[in-house]
């Protein structure tokens, strides 16, 4: 009966040749590769530095009233601008500007980068249907696989850095902009869809006259929910080298410095809420002409 | 603008849903039923042996209920739906044979089509969605919101081009729909269900303003529609769908002195005859003298406005005359109300 109770495992020995195996050649190829990995990445490391730069190096007032003009061109609304402003004020007075201009910079390139690829992804999801469903499954690995998993592999062939931390944001935050792009365009009346083929729409003008632009609310919150991801990454990523709000975040919990700690969870807290009341107001604006229809 | 001169021609036309719709054709065209095929072969009957001529310059009206097949019908002349056999010739050109870029060219030049649920751009202004077609076939911005400007003044718009649907009544939104599919400028205008969205009041004001558009148009219109009043009102040819299949097609005077059968009786029973039936339909020959100083009435006079007009003068009977003048026949109240209760007659037990 000894059999029910243990269960009956692949030999010791071949899981540990497969191991190896896969270990080893991670390895060769970071050692016969990794400069030429670390060339191709050297472009987005210089993107990610100048928009640190930018950030950290700009006078704090210019900063701010840049802000200020997003949430008002976005938001249209007093409300959302003062917010914004009041935000960034409180982080600069408890001590935290250099650094919360670091994460908002990663955080901005990040989700730049997400949006610039996974609303094509999205597209192509929708179109060819076979390639939604590979890409649903592997959309649905990147949301439950835990982040350090797939850290490992990347700080082997990239080191720690800038750009690996980069890396580990837009995997962990770019499914949500995928998913909800394929969802808003599948969500697109029918009828309009019809009326569109009845006028003679080519795909293009179909995708860009019609589909895209009713799925923009559905893209929006997508946005909206990848930033808000990205966010609450900057924390894991700093353990692998991403300066800013999430590295003081680290060294609080190791050296159990909890007012440390608490001031930086808030001033992510309040970047966060910069950029949902932004994206959300952008958001609200865009659907302002679509409430109830007469029917 | 000049008369449409393109016919419809639909001949043996057939539409099955399901899996593998080809294998069926053969069955269905040598009589197998449609509750037969729905219920041993897992297919629906959509269309079978659809044959309608549509006349050039004239309003066709392709009237059912729901599941009729009525707007799977509409939906094969620009081909938002494949067949799965038959053909249908426009301007003799076999529309279920294009290859796509033709089909799309087509489409963009020869039809515009009107919805039943407005299948407005919700995120574009009145404006924009009227030059919508224009946009789509590459004309020039300046010409396109010319053109659309004088079709938004015809429907009745001027002042709301810069406002959204959503801003709109359901019957406003429509009449968007409507100068969207006529800035198309295409000879063929396809109207899926157009006013059945809309109230009954909003319904006949549109009904008129069709009606008058067409008669400067006349452009080759298939309105398809439930209501029997609105294809009795609209129709200058009427063709009546059940399951899939035709049971009669005619004028509105065939359609209520020569019911089909029963299921058409019992939908004309409710109709009011007398807006409908013209005098030229129940009138009898003119008797070769005696006429005398009888009144007269145009053809083409409903029996409600003809019997309103004889029971004021003294006379019984009058003399239908047409448009020139000359005399075509003669009609007495008798005949009228002749002509009014046999609907009544014939559903009584």
């Amino acid at each position: 009966m000894d059999w029910l109770f243990k269960f009956p495992q692949i030999d010791p020995d071949s899981l540990l040749a497969v191991k190896r195996l896969t270990d080893g050649s991670l390895r060769a190829l970071t050692r016969n590769y990794g400069d030429a990995i670390e060339n191709f990445f050297y472009p987005l490391q210089q993107v990610l530095i100048f928009f640190e730069d930018v950030m950290t190096g700009a006078p704090w007032p210019l900063v701010i009233l840049v802000l200020a003009v997003i949430a008002w061109f976005a938001a249209h609304r007093w409300s959302v601008v003062s917010a914004v402003a009041g935000t960034l004020i409180a982080i600069g007075l408890i001590g935290l500007w250099n650094d919360a201009m670091k994460t908002i910079s990663l955080v901005f390139t990040a989700t730049i980068f997400s949006i610039a690829i996974g609303i094509p992804l999205g597209i192509l999801m929708n179109r060819y249907k076979r390639v939604g469903r590979v890409m649903q499954s592997v959309l649905d690995v990147m949301q439950t696989m835990p982040p350090f998993v797939y850290l490992i592999p990347v700080v082997m062939l990239l080191g720690i850095g800038r750009v690996p931390g980069f890396i580990a944001v837009v995997i962990y935050a770019i499914p949500p902009i995928i998913r909800l792009t394929d969802l808003g365009i599948r969500l697109v009346d029918k009828e309009v869809l019809e009326a569109a083929d009845a006028y003679g729409c080519s795909r293009s003008q179909k995708l860009w006259k019609v589909q895209i632009p009713l799925a923009m609310p559905t893209i929006m919150a997508g946005i909206n929910q990848t930033i808000m991801m990205a966010l609450g990454m900057v924390v894991i990523a700093s353990m692998i080298g991403v300066q800013g709000l999430g590295l003081n975040v680290l060294q609080a919990i190791a050296n159990q410095y909890f007012t440390q700690g608490i001031f930086n969870g808030f001033a992510i807290v309040g970047i966060a809420i910069i950029f949902d009341r932004i994206s959300q107001a952008y958001g609200d604006r865009l659907q302002k002409h679509r409430g109830a229809t007469h029917d | 603008m000049t008369k449409s001169d393109t016919t419809i021609e639909i001949r043996d036309l057939y539409k099955i849903f399901g899996a593998t719709p080809a294998k069926f054709v053969g069955a269905v065209k040598s009589g197998m039923s449609k509750a037969e095929l729905g219920k041993d072969h897992g297919h629906i009957l959509g269309l079978n042996n659809i044959n309608i001529s549509m006349p050039a310059g004239k309003i066709q009206v392709v009237m059912g209920l729901s599941g009729s097949g009525k707007s799977t019908l509409i939906r094969h002349i620009n081909r938002l739906i494949e067949p799965t056999s038959g053909s249908i010739m426009i301007d003799g050109r076999n529309i279920l044979e294009m290859p796509p870029l033709e089909l799309r060219d087509f489409r963009r030049q020869h039809t515009a089509m009107v919805f039943q649920r407005f299948a407005l751009l919700p995120h574009r202004t009145v404006i924009d969605n009227v030059t919508f077609g224009l946009e789509i076939r590459g004309v020039e911005k300046a010409k396109a919101r010319e053109s659309g400007m004088r079709w938004i003044e015809r429907v009745g718009l001027q002042g709301f081009e810069n406002r959204y649907p959503s801003e709109l009544s359901g019957g406003m939104q429509q009449r968007v729909g409507l100068a969207r599919a006529l800035s198309n400028d295409a000879s063929i205008l396809l109207m899926d269900e157009a006013y059945s969205a809309l109230d009954p009041l909003i319904r006949t004001d549109m009904q008129s303003m069709l009606l008058d558009l067409q008669a400067e148009l006349k452009k080759t219109i298939v309105f398809i529609t439930h209501d029997l009043d609105e294809a009795l009102r609209l129709g200058d040819k009427i063709v009546i769908l059940r399951d899939g299949s035709i049971i009669q097609q005619g004028n509105s005077q065939d359609i209520l002195l020569n019911p089909a059968d029963d299921y058409i009786q019992r939908f004309i029973k409710d109709v009011n005859r007398g807006r409908f039936l013209k005098v030229e339909a129940v009138m009898e020959a003119l008797p070769a003298t005696g006429l005398g100083s009888l009144p007269s009435v145009k053809s083409g006079t409903t029996l409600e406005v003809a019997a309103k007009e004889l029971t004021a003068s003294p006379h019984d009977s009058a003399i239908v005359a047409d448009a020139a003048g000359k005399p075509l026949g003669l009609i007495s109240l008798r005949q009228i109300t002749a002509a009014l209760s046999s609907a009544v007659e014939a559903s009584a037990p």
